[in-house]
């Protein structure tokens, strides 16, 4: 941009030996810089006042006002353009985070929390069984552990070093070898009819329950909490982007109003170039991030928040499960006074877990927007319905103290509990597949609709500056 | 030099306002001194007075708390018809055990199905037998250490068989049938470990017992007596003796302080510890009940008074002998005796 008026560069302005395209500031900024080269004995001060004093005695005439008019307007497109590369290149990291980074994270997390907690009960329906654990649940309890260990190793290599993701993942990372540590143990004591195997199992289960699920819930709701932050950098308009387009173009407009008035010229080509390519920046910037919010909207409203009551349902599963199991385990063991009454803890907890299923449930119906979206909520409510009445049934074999029939209501083979809560689990994955493909689909639409948008803002700004300096320096030229 | 100067100004009034803060922090523990200490003499008031009436007790009307039960009788009374009367599924005496004390009251692994099996589990079926003429009318519970007492006063079990010790303290919550096995406090830890037993060379070790355990509240009793040195950290507690093997095993502890009946049962399942040095302390299990179920209480001494003579040693043989050796004579109750008079 600066080589048009460099050709037509006057003596008069030039206060240093930098480019002349931008008078006032090149005479206001160099003369600061120069002061001490000079070395002469006027006062610091005067260097502003002798800028002000030049820039006043160019503004006196035409050209000196034309060149004056072609730096603001030469300004004016580029900090457009640079604001909007500026703004936009933030917005499309946020929106890249949303779709690469912390949604995916999020559902690492809550993988690791959902596979740390069915680990954990696959172990203590392994002990519940008596005897040796089935192939079936101690291959589950493995495939739970290659994918919680899986997902840490995924969450450490995206989180940020020193952060308290980071803390928690190797709080986690430590845990996690400990308590199968203690699992194995528990196995070989087992083998060797130990009930010292039992005793390590509790010492397990305690480890889990106390230590490792709620590190692992930290770890999700610090995940979810970034995924919101992703959000919320991705979606605002970029008002002062907007507000530099709209001042440029007005800027561009009536420098050509003027023109006209003044030769009665309708068309400068330069100006012209420049407030188009400037008008398709302005245009460009507010269709593409319209469109982008749009998606990136849908993308929570359809995708995240399913996946965030869906996983939260899941849990809800889960932990249901756990303490299904160990209500039987504990074998009445542990107390709670619910007002006046004396209940199981576990079975106490398991109620509640329920009731959150049913909630969580109730609201993923609703927010579930498509058939293949709803089916598999609807079907694991009917498996929850089904869970409920089983699981009424075993209570009350173990209330009237047939163990073994409650024993084979909970953990057996066919119309127990756990058959339930399979299917349960199961249609909650499907669903969570579900959701997360609308989810991808969804943010990806996003982000594709700000592709280009920083580096073709940044470009045409440029060559939109260009035209205008080269429209100005037409109209300069018939001074010569 | 205007800026050091302030500054260093404000490091005169940094000391200056440290010397201050110091005085306050001073002033304030002179304060607070007599009510930390005042605090300090209401808590060992509320420990002391129970201790002193405990010994009270102990040194009145409480002396050999295995003979303070009523005399055996094989009449029904309100306790046993509200248990008779109950119906359909729900026929059954409910009762509290462990499910954890290997050869006492557990569950083998390798058993198919769910059955509960040990000493006290024999001595269950005999009673439920009894009172309603089916030995497998029983609902099981398994009940930790500390929630023993509590079940019984809330009437979540008609009776706790779970090798709980017969003490004056317990006696004031419920009633003890006559003693049915006697052992005494011992020391487990690691072969290769310096203790021998319980002496000086506990100093410094880490010891775990069960919450509100006999052996938790004798270490305790001791330690502040003097009796136990005051290095010796007994703060590991858990639900289950058996927990305390874990604890061992994984270092966490130095010794398990236990009943030497269980201690053995510890012992059974790692061949890497021992019991150290000979019991401690005299101590009878029994079976705990309701202190207001006079009928039951007789009714499980009559029991008793069979069991002894037929049953009782063939139980010993199956479940305890491998690990207390063939010889049963040190762990048979004497005879017993009625003296309870309330």
């Amino acid at each position: 941009m600066t080589q048009a008026p460099k050709s037509s560069a006057a003596p008069p302005s030039s206060g240093g030996p930098t480019t002349p395209v931008v008078p006032h500031q090149a005479t206001v900024r160099p003369g600061a810089a120069d002061r001490p080269a000079a070395a002469a004995p006027p006062p610091r001060a005067t260097a502003f006042v002798e800028g002000v004093d030049k820039l006043r005695t160019a503004a006196t005439t035409e050209p000196g006002r034309l060149r004056i008019l072609g730096a603001l307007l030469a300004v004016l497109v580029v900090a457009f353009g640079a604001v909007t590369a500026w703004q936009m290149t933030d917005r499309t990291a946020a929106a890249d985070d949303v779709l690469h980074k912390s949604q995916p994270l999020t559902s690492a997390a809550a993988d690791i929390y959902r596979s740390l907690a069915d680990a954990n009960t696959a172990a203590s329906s392994g002990f519940l069984a008596g005897g040796q654990e089935t192939a079936a649940s101690r291959e589950r309890y493995e495939q739970d552990i290659d994918t919680a260990a899986a997902g840490l190793v995924k969450a450490a290599g995206s989180s940020d070093p020193g952060s308290p993701a980071a803390a928690t993942i190797t709080k986690l990372n430590i845990l996690l070898p400990e308590y199968k540590g203690l699992v194995e143990r528990a196995r070989t004591y087992n083998r060797q009819g130990f009930p010292v195997g039992g005793a390590y199992l509790r010492y397990a289960n305690e480890k889990m329950q106390g230590e490792m699920l709620p590190a692992a819930q930290d770890l999700y709701t610090k995940e979810n909490r970034r995924l919101g932050d992703d959000y919320a950098r991705a979606t605002p308009y970029p008002w002062a982007a907007i507000a530099l387009g709209v001042l440029a173009l007005a800027a561009l407009g009536w420098v050509q109003h003027r023109n006209y008035r003044r030769t009665n010229r309708v068309l400068n080509h330069g100006l012209v170039a420049g407030t188009a390519t400037a008008a398709v920046v302005l245009l460009w910037l507010v269709v593409g991030h319209s469109v982008a919010r749009a998606q990136l909207n849908a993308s929570y409203d359809h995708g995240v928040r399913s996946l965030n009551v869906l996983h939260d349902a899941r849990i809800a599963s889960l932990k249901a499960r756990g303490n299904e199991n160990l209500t039987l385990v504990a074998r009445g063991a542990e107390t709670i006074k619910v007002g006046d009454t004396v209940v199981d803890v576990y079975d106490h907890d398991f109620t509640e877990d329920m009731t959150a299923l049913g909630k969580g449930l109730a609201l993923a119906r609703t927010l579930a927007d498509d058939h293949k979206g709803a089916e598999p909520v609807t079907s694991a409510v009917a498996n929850m319905t089904e869970w409920k009445k089983r699981h009424a049934a075993a209570r009350e074999q173990d209330e009237n103290g047939n163990y073994q029939q409650a024993l084979d209501r909970v953990i057996g083979d066919k119309g127990a509990t756990g058959e339930c809560f399979d299917s349960v689990d199961a249609n909650l994955a499907r669903a969570l597949d579900h959701e997360q493909s609308e989810f991808r689909q969804a943010a990806g639409d996003g982000l594709g609709a700000l592709t280009g948008l920083p580096l073709g803002a940044a470009v045409l700004a440029v060559l939109g500056a260009a035209g205008a300096v080269l429209g100005i320096g037409r109209r300069l030229s018939e001074y010569r | 030099m205007h800026v050091r100067r302030v500054r260093a100004g404000l490091k005169g009034w940094g000391g200056v306002g440290a010397m201050a803060v110091v005085c306050a922090l001073a002033l304030t523990f002179v304060l607070l001194l007599p009510l930390v200490g005042q605090h300090h003499d209401d808590g060992a008031g509320l420990g002391g007075p129970g201790l002193a009436t405990g010994d009270q007790m102990r040194a009145e009307n409480c002396t050999d708390p295995e003979k303070q039960t009523l005399p055996p009788s094989a009449a029904d009374g309100a306790t046993i018809e509200a248990i008779k009367n109950r119906t359909g599924e729900k026929r059954k005496l409910i009762v509290g055990v462990d499910q954890n004390s290997y050869r006492w009251g557990y569950r083998d692994p390798n058993n198919q199905g769910s059955a509960l099996e040990g000493f006290d589990i024999d001595l269950v079926h005999r009673i439920a037998q009894d009172i309603l003429g089916d030995p497998n009318a029983v609902q099981f519970k398994a009940i930790p250490t500390n929630e023993r007492i509590p079940a019984i006063k809330d009437g979540r079990v008609d009776m706790i068989v779970r090798t709980m010790t017969i003490n004056c303290d317990r006696l004031k919550d419920v009633a003890f049938s006559a003693p049915y096995f006697k052992t005494g406090q011992q020391v487990l830890a690691p072969k290769s470990s310096t203790i021998t037993g319980y002496n000086s060379t506990l100093a410094g070790k880490r010891i775990c017992t069960a919450a509100s355990s006999t052996a938790y509240i004798k270490l305790d009793e001791d330690k502040k007596a003097g009796r136990l040195a005051a290095s010796v950290d007994i703060s590991t507690t858990v639900p289950n003796q058996l927990d305390c093997l874990v604890r061992l095993q994984l270092g966490e502890v130095d010794a398990v302080v236990t009943d030497g009946a269980l201690a053995a049962s510890q012992a059974a399942q790692d061949p890497t510890v021992e019991l150290k040095g000979a019991p401690f302390t005299t101590e009878y299990y029994g079976v705990a009940m309701r202190r207001d179920a006079d009928d039951m209480v007789r009714r499980v001494n009559q029991i008793l008074v069979g069991y002894s003579g037929n049953g009782w040693q063939a139980s010993y043989d199956t479940w305890l002998s491998a690990t207390l050796g063939k010889d049963a004579s040190a762990s048979r109750p004497p005879a017993p005796q009625y003296l309870r008079t309330s």
